[in-house]
């Protein structure tokens, strides 16, 4: 049976989909205050992880990432709807955000907002969502 | 009074589990008691100096509904022919029916029934009135459908209700108009507001609702046609609901209303008209019949119109001829079903072409018969009570108060009718009793009925007998409160069978006359019924009504209800495109204003030109691959805008989301069949560039009217003032999006999840094919 052997392609790939993970990675933790956020951050997530589905196929990456990709929306999902209830806590209104300022022992002086949390579960929720459509087409026969 | 109403209903609740008797105890002995307590409750009000009676049960009383339950002369003679002939067709039904038949269903109908009639005639609150009044429908229905088996029965009940349930709604009109013109829920008290209504600009509405209603129900030309074919029903529901009481109830509702309606002109035309046209064509279309019931059926429609044109009169004398009528109908009509339903039970056949010289065989119904049917006709003798209320009538349309044609055209239409009333008269009597005897042509050997059966027709003709040999026994006590109930200003007046050599007598005597000539002869001029109705027959017009009305409702579905999705989007897009342009129109909503437009660089207008090409290319290519990447171009234009808009956030969105859009269309394009050429024609064609251009003008006129009217100030400075100081971040949009308004982006991603979840329902779960 014929084989190609896509050798450029896959050593590319290992390279840019760590630069590209690691773009969305930033996307997600400095979309407060830059360009980003968890939406684009999960969608440049997913199209990495695709890459390398292209690149090496279902099976290698189902070995990397060994992740039910759909258990991702649920995850993402309770995390936003987490943050929301936790403003009861504090007795404040369904979704009330707050943010401080805080010192780290290897980061230093460093914001940190609940927002933070709501765009986490923005971003699993997008990756299990863009990786759960896009697998089902794909291997449908 | 509301237990008198109610018992009846009550009492059908424990019917089916007495039914489980019958083969013991027939049920209907255990109903006979309803009626007849009821009878009785009603009986103590009689007397000559009788004050109305009112109660008052609350129902909703937030909004005027209550059973105010209203006893007077009128309603009291109603229920008392409700209740009185309701046991006597309840004593008559247990030797009619067998037991083999379902005696719970129709014990339980007919109790329904006759609570909803009680609470018809009682009721002063016109929404109870109203209710009452379809359940008579209803149950109504049910009864003449009680043979279900039968193709026949079903079509009857199914003409009785739309028919009469197209009145009931047109009154039910009638009445809330009323409500709004008056401001009350009763009917006394809506009578202290004569001027009221009288002078209100709903009068018409009101009036014709009200009369369409009273003109349904009590099966008036041209309404009648439901009538004949509620033959179908048993024979005890044909005399107690076709000839005694549901068909009153139309003459009830004009009774009742009389004293509020009598002071409007179109009042007399309009029922006298209905009533007199009711009268002749009935008792023509009488003398055609073949079958007993339908010969009844015609002379009920004819005798109903009769009351309705006195009622229509107005005057003194008309108005208590009317409810003298309306009693003497009920006597002789009643006893006249029982007779044709004993014929019926004893030979087999209701067909009078096979019946004949009965006499002999059924000597004691033949007796009744002929005192039913010469009262009916109205033949002078001094016992028969037709005669009295006949005379009444011709009185009456001798002394009209009106001068205009129609009053002066009335005595002789009447006596037109009262003549082929006579013909049918004698035409069953003598063709049942009389003549050669058909033996062979009968499935049965006659013999008479047995007693019980003959019991409750010999209790009827002994009304008619004693009313016509006494009649200021009734009249006193009884009818002339009702009377006074239709009109405050009749006074006591004896009846009594000689006047004298009078008008009225000659026209009587001219009716007889005639009518036996007519009789004898009547084979040489039957003729006449090929030409009139012929052709023109009403069952034909209300046959193609139903049958038009599911032809054309089926053919409007069908035509836009074609199931092809095309058709409904184009069906979307118009009505969209038609609204928005008239509103405008209408509304002066287009404007343009320069105030706020920007200055337009070249590379904005490069990537716009790009953009109209690629859109223009999306239209025109014939391969799919072609067309999700020229369509790619589109998309990657906008982000390109969003790019030179300075909105950093939505470009990186939209360059991603545009490249995973097209890598999903190619996996999908994947397994979807090639795009073919368009087949449709140029028409259709030139209809779906006109909407899509159409709705693309006005998508474009609207953005611009949108962007000219800038009415308020825009609340954007608050989320840049505050931010960073409310929210700790520099990037507004994330901020927006997960902070200030973090509930859109939660459901946001809640749709996106329910996406995939039915992306894997639809391909993981999908059925192998042929699989059930």
């Amino acid at each position: 049976m014929y084989k190609p052997n896509d050798l450029v392609l896959r050593t590319t790939t290992s390279l840019i989909a760590f630069i590209l993970l690691g773009f969305a990675i930033y996307l997600l933790l400095a979309g407060h205050n830059s360009p980003g956020g968890g939406f684009v951050g999960g969608l440049l997530t997913s199209g990495a992880i695709l890459l390398m589905y292209m690149a090496y196929g279902m099976e290698v990456v189902k070995k990397i990432i060994p992740i039910n990709f759909t258990l991702l929306i649920p995850i993402g999902l309770s995390f936003a709807v987490g943050t929301g209830l936790g403003s009861f806590i504090f007795n404040v209104p369904f979704l009330s955000q707050t943010f401080g300022y805080f010192h780290l022992p290897i980061f230093g002086e460093i914001e940190l907002a609940t927002a933070m949390i709501f765009d986490i579960g923005v971003y699993f929720t997008v990756v299990g969502v863009m990786m759960t459509i896009i697998l089902t087409i794909a291997n449908d026969q | 009074m509301i237990f008198a109403v109610l018992i009846p209903l009550i009492i059908a609740c424990f019917i089916p589990l007495l039914s489980k008797l019958k083969e013991k105890i027939h049920t209907g002995i255990f109903v006979l008691f309803v009626p007849l307590s009821i009878f009785l409750y009603f009986v103590q009000f009689l007397g000559r100096d009788f004050n109305p009676i009112r109660h008052t049960y609350n129902w909703i009383p937030s909004l005027g509904i209550n059973f105010d339950f209203y006893l007077d002369g009128l309603s009291l003679l109603f229920a008392l022919l409700i209740s009185g002939i309701g046991a006597l067709v309840v004593l008559y039904s247990i030797f009619y029916l067998s037991k083999q038949e379902r005696l719970g269903s129709f014990y339980v109908y007919l109790l329904m029934f006759m609570t909803a009639m009680l609470g018809v005639v009682l009721s002063d609150n016109i929404f109870v009135l109203y209710t009452f009044w379809e359940l008579t429908s209803i149950s109504s229905f049910l009864l003449i459908g009680y043979w279900h088996f039968k193709e026949r029965s079903r079509y009857g009940a199914l003409k009785s209700m739309l028919i009469t349930i197209f009145g009931g709604l047109s009154m039910f009109g009638g009445f809330i108009l009323l409500w709004v013109v008056t401001g009350t829920t009763s009917i006394q008290e809506m009578i202290n507001q004569v001027d009221v209504i009288l002078d209100s600009s709903y009068l018409p509405l009101i009036l014709g609702f009200i009369l369409l209603g009273a003109f349904t129900k009590s099966a008036q030309f041209p309404f009648h046609i439901w009538l004949p074919d509620a033959m179908e029903a048993p024979t005890p529901v044909s005399a107690y609901l076709h000839s005694a009481t549901m068909v009153k109830a139309g003459l009830f509702l004009i009774a009742r209303f009389s004293p509020i309606f009598s002071g409007s002109e179109w009042f007399f035309i309009v029922v006298s008209l209905v009533g007199i046209t009711t009268l002749c064509w009935g008792s023509y279309m009488a003398v055609r019949q073949t079958d007993l019931k339908a010969i009844l059926a015609f002379s009920t429609i004819s005798q109903l119109g009769m009351i309705m044109a006195m009622l229509g009169f107005g005057t003194t004398a008309a108005v208590f001829a009317a409810i003298f009528h309306i009693l003497n109908h009920a006597t002789f009509k009643g006893s006249l079903f029982m007779v044709a339903g004993i014929i019926d039970h004893e030979t087999g056949t209701r067909d009078i072409r096979k019946l004949g010289g009965l006499i002999t065989f059924l000597p004691i119904t033949a007796t009744l018969a002929l005192f039913g049917t010469f009262s009916m006709a109205g033949v002078p003798l001094p016992f028969l009570n037709g005669f009295y209320s006949k005379e009444l009538f011709f009185d009456a349309t001798l002394h009209l108060d009106s001068t205009t044609f129609l009053a002066q055209a009335i005595p002789y239409l009447a006596v037109f009718g009262s003549i082929f009333t006579f013909v049918y008269s004698m035409y069953f009597f003598f063709g049942v009793f009389t003549g050669p005897k058909q033996l062979d042509k009968l499935p049965k050997k006659p013999h008479e009925a047995p007693i019980g059966m003959l019991l409750s027709p010999i209790v009827l003709v002994a009304g008619v007998i004693l009313i016509g040999l006494f009649p200021n026994i009734v009249n006193a006590p009884f009818l002339l409160h009702a009377a006074q109930a239709v009109n405050p200003d009749v006074e006591f007046h004896k009846v009594a069978f000689w006047h004298g050599f009078n008008t009225p007598l000659k026209m009587s005597l001219i009716v007889v006359a005639i009518g036996i000539i007519l009789f004898v002869t009547r084979k040489k001029w039957s003729k006449v019924y090929t030409i009139l109705p012929g052709k023109l027959s009403l069952n034909k017009v209300y046959d193609q009504i139903v049958e038009k009305l599911d032809v054309i409702s089926g053919a409007i579905t069908r035509s836009y209800m074609t199931g092809s999705l095309k058709n409904y989007m184009s069906i979307i897009l118009a009505s969209t495109l038609i609204v928005s342009f008239v509103f405008m129109f209408i509304t002066n909503g287009f404007t343009l204003e320069y105030d706020y437009l920007a200055d337009v660089t070249i590379l904005e207008v490069s990537v716009v030109i790009i953009m109209i090409i690629a859109a223009v290319a999306t239209i025109f290519t014939n391969h799919n691959i072609a067309a999700i990447l020229v369509l790619g171009v589109v998309g990657y234009g906008v982000a390109i805008l969003f790019v030179v808009y300075r909105a950093p956030d939505i470009a990186l969105t939209q360059f991603v989301i545009e490249t995973v859009t097209v890598a999903l269309f190619l996996l999908c394009f994947y397994h979807l069949p090639k795009l073919r050429k368009s087949t449709d024609s140029a028409r259709t064609k030139m209809t779906n560039l006109f909407i899509s251009v159409g709705f693309g003008a006005l998508m474009t006129m609207v953005a611009i009217s949108a962007h000219s009217s800038n009415w308020f100030e825009s609340i954007s400075d608050y989320f840049v003032e505050t931010s960073y100081k409310l929210g700790g971040g520099h990037n507004i949009v994330n901020v927006i999006l997960v902070d200030m308004r973090g509930l859109d982006t939660l459901f946001e991603i809640a749709v996106l999840g329910i996406a995939a979840l039915a992306i894997i329902g639809l391909i993981k779960l999908k059925k192998d094919k042929g699989a059930q």
